[in-house]
């Protein structure tokens, strides 16, 4: 079974900033609403790459602010 | 059995000087080493054959570390060798001494652009593994004139207190992450850097010294293998004099 990009996005934040799976909601701020400081961003978005096999540039990965920027760039990217 | 077994190195600028000893210290004790250079492949080459026929692991890397391209393609290949990179020593650099006010702009760039922007380049490139790995070590060769100052030296100064700066800087951003970053500031150390000086200059300069002599590059390597070594654990952003007590 394939699980969706939120479901993946989800997975990946709730082991990384150690929050409740029910706060990783779309409209979810990374540094406002989860916790997370401008570092764990940065490796928030290296384990999306991990994750997804895609890079993600510089300048890509400062417009990712929330779950639901993550998601739809991955969407995006990866072409689902 | 050394203490740096299973450790990863890259060692910018190890074809001579103060690069090579350190990077033939770290693998006499147990470290795998990139040998960077920019120019002296044959020097590069020999720095390897010794390491190997010591018994160690090792391969010459050709970039110049101010360049980002070349910089991120040492680091791919350092990880895709040896699956990590546990150490990184920022010794690259080069000189291009003159007064102030006869200083070409061309001088004052190199110099900028290997001795500053290249520990810039070579750290952000080796960020990404250590973050990942969750420990790291970075030193970086500074120089005691980075931090009193040199007449006829404007650009070296301006980049070694840089180096300071940014030592200082990325400790404090990479700490959360167990990556550890210090600079090591020689002082007058005997390599082609300083056989260039004439005998009087070297004269007065050893006037300055309280310990009355040049120091080697072994000294400097010891110290970076210090901060390298588990001992050093709880020191970081620091700039350690290795000078014969010239500053103080
Ligand atoms: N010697 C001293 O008294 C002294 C004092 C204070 C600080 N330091 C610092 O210690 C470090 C080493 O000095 P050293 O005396 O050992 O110098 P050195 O003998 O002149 O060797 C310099 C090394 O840097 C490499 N290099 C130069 N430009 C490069 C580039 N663009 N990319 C990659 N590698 C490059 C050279 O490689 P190639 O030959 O292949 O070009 C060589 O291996 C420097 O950062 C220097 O500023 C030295």
């Amino acid at each position: 079974m394939l699980s969706t990009v939120l479901e993946r996005v989800t997975k990946v934040v709730v082991d990384r900033l150690g929050v409740d799976e029910s706060e990783v909601k779309p409209e979810a701020s990374f540094r406002e609403d989860l916790g997370a400081d401008s570092l764990d961003v940065v490796e928030l978005v290296m384990e999306f790459e991990d994750e997804f096999e895609t890079e993600i540039s510089d300048d890509d990965a400062e417009k990712i602010a929330t779950v639901g920027d993550a998601v739809s760039y991955i969407k995006e990217k990866v072409g689902e | 059995m050394g203490r740096f077994d299973e450790k990863t190195a890259v060692v910018t600028g190890a074809s001579r000087g103060i690069g090579r000893t350190v990077a033939l210290r770290l693998a006499s004790e147990g470290a795998k080493v990139v040998v960077n250079y920019s120019g002296s492949q044959e020097k590069a080459e020999a720095v390897v054959e010794e390491i190997r026929s010591a018994g160690g692991e090792a391969f010459a890397f050709q970039a110049n570390v101010s360049d980002a391209d070349q910089v991120k393609e040492m680091m791919d290949e350092a990880i895709k060798q040896f699956g990590s990179i546990d150490f990184l020593v920022n010794n690259a650099g080069i000189t291009r001494d003159n007064l102030l006010m006869r200083m070409k702009e061309d001088e004052w760039d190199d110099v900028l652009a290997i001795n500053l922007k290249g520990v810039f380049l070579c750290t952000k490139a080796v960020t990404r593994q250590m973050m990942r790995q969750r420990a790291g070590r970075i030193v970086n060769l500074a120089s005691v004139v980075g931090v009193v100052g040199n007449a006829g030296q404007a650009n070296y100064v301006a980049a070694k207190a840089g180096v300071i700066g940014l030592t200082k800087t990325t400790a404090k951003e990479l700490a959360a992450r167990n990556i550890l970053v210090n600079a090591v500031a020689p002082g007058f150390i005997t390599t082609d850097m300083t056989d260039e000086l004439g005998e009087e200059m070297k004269e007065q300069l050893l006037s300055t010294i309280p310990l009355g002599k040049l120091g080697s590059a072994e000294d400097v390597a010891g110290t970076v293998a210090f901060l390298l070594s588990d001992e050093a654990k709880y020191i970081t952003g620091q700039t350690i004099n290795v000078d014969g007590g010239m500053v103080m």
